[in-house]
């Protein structure tokens, strides 16, 4: 049982070993930064420029943390603070539904709804033609993905701040929100930084829903109504191909190592954090 | 208080108040309607289109160009393949997560170590799983293969279901496993007998949740598990997955194909949501031996 304990920590060093030995081919041919910044994406040629993913990766993820993290947070505090507890109690497991339900669900759920949306109603409304299939609709579909996990550890946080601080702002004559405001907010200001790390973090890494509905063209999007290609949908769609094309899965296995390493420093210090709220409550 | 000024002040403290009240109400009402949006959706478009021979037949010949067929080579490969990772991941996860509770001393360095990295585990994109377990594939010799497919949704599933365990074990009351060293019980008996007894209930519903994620996983399986259009035969031969052929369903171009992977899509949905309500039924029920 010892030996099976040190399995958990010693797994994480191992994914992130593995990744880096496959992708290690592609990088004793050219610099790590150069294969990072290089716009140009042509396999047969030789040629792993990831910029135009990155740049997918990170116009999807912002869009998302931008829907999410308003419509989260309101939630969490009316959850925390405001909810009667026959109400808190319904919600929590619908919003754990929402954790559950599978990726690929999103995903046609996105091409019905979202996409459509998109293309019919939004991008008219801003003089836009598009098929929908956007960073947009990206984003929406994965802010709704995130919007439990930023709930879920948000609603810990809040719940850690002892209740006689919010007692001692109400009797001063402050109203509800004030409380909120200056005394929940205030207090549990790390932790929120956490819990949006941590959805951020999840929306880094997702794959197939958001691959089913942002169009995968491999160019940096200008807008919210260009196509993305982001890291993760990267790898998804190639894995067939990857075997034909000399240094092809190196270049791949390099995209999973730095998705990787981006989505372990987030989460390395999300979680340092929310260790420290833990144990100031404790 | 009676100031003019005064109450315009106590006014505009009431009205933002109001304001970010009705905010927090627009913004849970949206985070329960997305849930009622999206199952509603996939179960509106996907009912019309299920039917029996769906479920209980395997694709034919042109099945992804319309022809007839059903989707149950996907089912039973999402079943096995669920079903063999979450045996998997339990013979790794029960013995850590009751180490770190009984074995190891309070506040022991071992143990904050491995809760820390469960939660780095957990947060680690399938993807990445996914592209670890074709490496680990690569390295056994393995082709992409039911077992591959096993190996790799167990990596996945094993922090989700640790944690879901931990968080159960760790409420034992200290006293009880006290009680039963000090009726001379060795730790490994107080470990089984009286910890995985007392947390049944939440073990099974921490199994259960893995078993839902690891059914509805698709980036993980996209290299490893390949996809057939037979039932699966043995360990070694590729398996099809439910979530992989919503997908490819989706992606051809023939509207009655994908109307197919908007059926398969509500029977992935309806899956999820049993699962789902038996985690949270079987922790109601199986409270039994619970000493309270």
């Amino acid at each position: 049982m010892a030996v099976l304990t040190g399995v958990p920590s010693f797994l994480v060093l191992l994914v992130f070993a593995g990744l880096f030995l496959k992708a290690r081919p592609i990088l004793a041919g050219k610099p790590f930064f150069s294969l990072l910044f290089s716009s140009t994406w042509a396999p047969s040629r030789g040629q792993f420029g990831l910029f135009p993913f990155i740049m997918g990766t990170l116009w999807v993820t912002l869009a998302a943390l931008l829907l999410a993290v308003p419509v989260s947070l309101l939630s969490a505090i009316y959850l925390s603070e405001y909810a009667p507890h026959r109400f808190r109690e319904l919600a929590k497991p619908a919003i754990d539904l929402l954790a559950g339900l599978p990726s690929v669900i999103y995903g046609v759920w996105g091409v019905l709804l979202v996409v459509p949306l998109v293309g019919r109603v939004i991008a008219p409304a801003f003089g836009v033609q598009s098929s929908g299939y956007t960073v947009l609709a990206g984003g929406i579909v994965l802010a709704i993905m995130i919007f439990p996990t930023i709930i879920s550890v948000s609603l810990e946080v809040f719940s850690s701040i002892p209740y006689g601080m919010r007692e001692a702002s109400l009797s001063l004559g402050a109203t509800k929100w004030e409380t909120v405001k200056h005394v929940v907010l205030k207090k549990g200001a790390q932790g929120v930084m956490a819990a949006v790390v941590l959805g951020l973090s999840r929306a880094l890494g997702e794959t197939m829903a958001v691959l089913m509905v942002v169009g995968n063209i491999p160019h940096a999007p200008k807008s919210l109504f260009d196509g993305g290609y982001p890291l993760p949908a990267l790898i998804a769609n190639n894995y067939g191909e990857m075997m034909s094309v000399p240094l092809y899965d190196s270049a791949l296995m390099l995209a999973a190592a730095v998705l990787l390493l981006v989505v372990l420093v987030f989460n390395v210090l999300a979680r340092v954090i929310l260790v420290r709220v833990e144990r100031r409550s404790a | 208080m009676n100031r003019p000024a005064d109450r315009e002040r106590i006014g505009r403290r009431r009205l933002e108040e109001k304001i970010f009240k009705a905010l927090m109400g627009l913004s849970v009402a949206a985070v329960i309607g997305c849930l009622a949006l999206i199952v509603g959706t996939i179960v509106w478009k996907g009912l019309p289109a299920l039917n029996l021979s769906m479920i209980t037949r395997t694709p034919k010949g042109g099945y992804y160009l319309g022809r007839e067929g059903g989707i149950l080579n996907a089912i039973a490969g999402s079943l096995y393949l669920a079903s063999g990772a979450t045996v998997l991941a339990v013979f790794f996860s029960l013995p850590v997560v009751l180490y770190i509770n009984v074995y190891a001393r309070k506040k022991s360095r071992l143990a904050s170590l491995t809760r820390f990295s469960f939660d780095v585990l957990w947060g680690i994109p399938s993807i990445v799983y996914g592209a670890f377990g074709f490496i680990l594939m690569m390295m056994l010799g393995l082709r992409a293969s039911l077992l591959a497919g096993i190996i790799t949704v167990a990596l996945l599933e094993f922090p989700i279901m640790s944690r879901a365990a931990d968080e159960v074990v760790r409420l034992v009351p200290p006293e009880l496993i006290e009680a039963s060293h000090s009726l001379g019980a060795t730790r490994l008996e107080t470990a089984l007998k009286v910890v995985v007894r007392q947390c049944l209930p939440g073990l099974l519903t921490a199994v259960l949740i893995a078993f839902g994620r690891g059914i509805g996983d698709a980036a993980s399986v996209l290299f490893t598990a390949g996809f057939t259009d037979r039932l699966p035969g043995s360990l070694l031969q590729p398996a099809a997955t439910l979530p992989l052929a919503i997908f490819f369903q989706l992606g051809t171009p023939y509207p009655e194909v994908q109307q197919r992977a908007y059926a398969s899509a509500a029977v992935l949905t309806v899956l999820i949501l049993v699962i789902s309500l038996l985690a949270r039924g079987l922790g109601k029920r199986y409270t039994r031996h619970v000493i309270k």
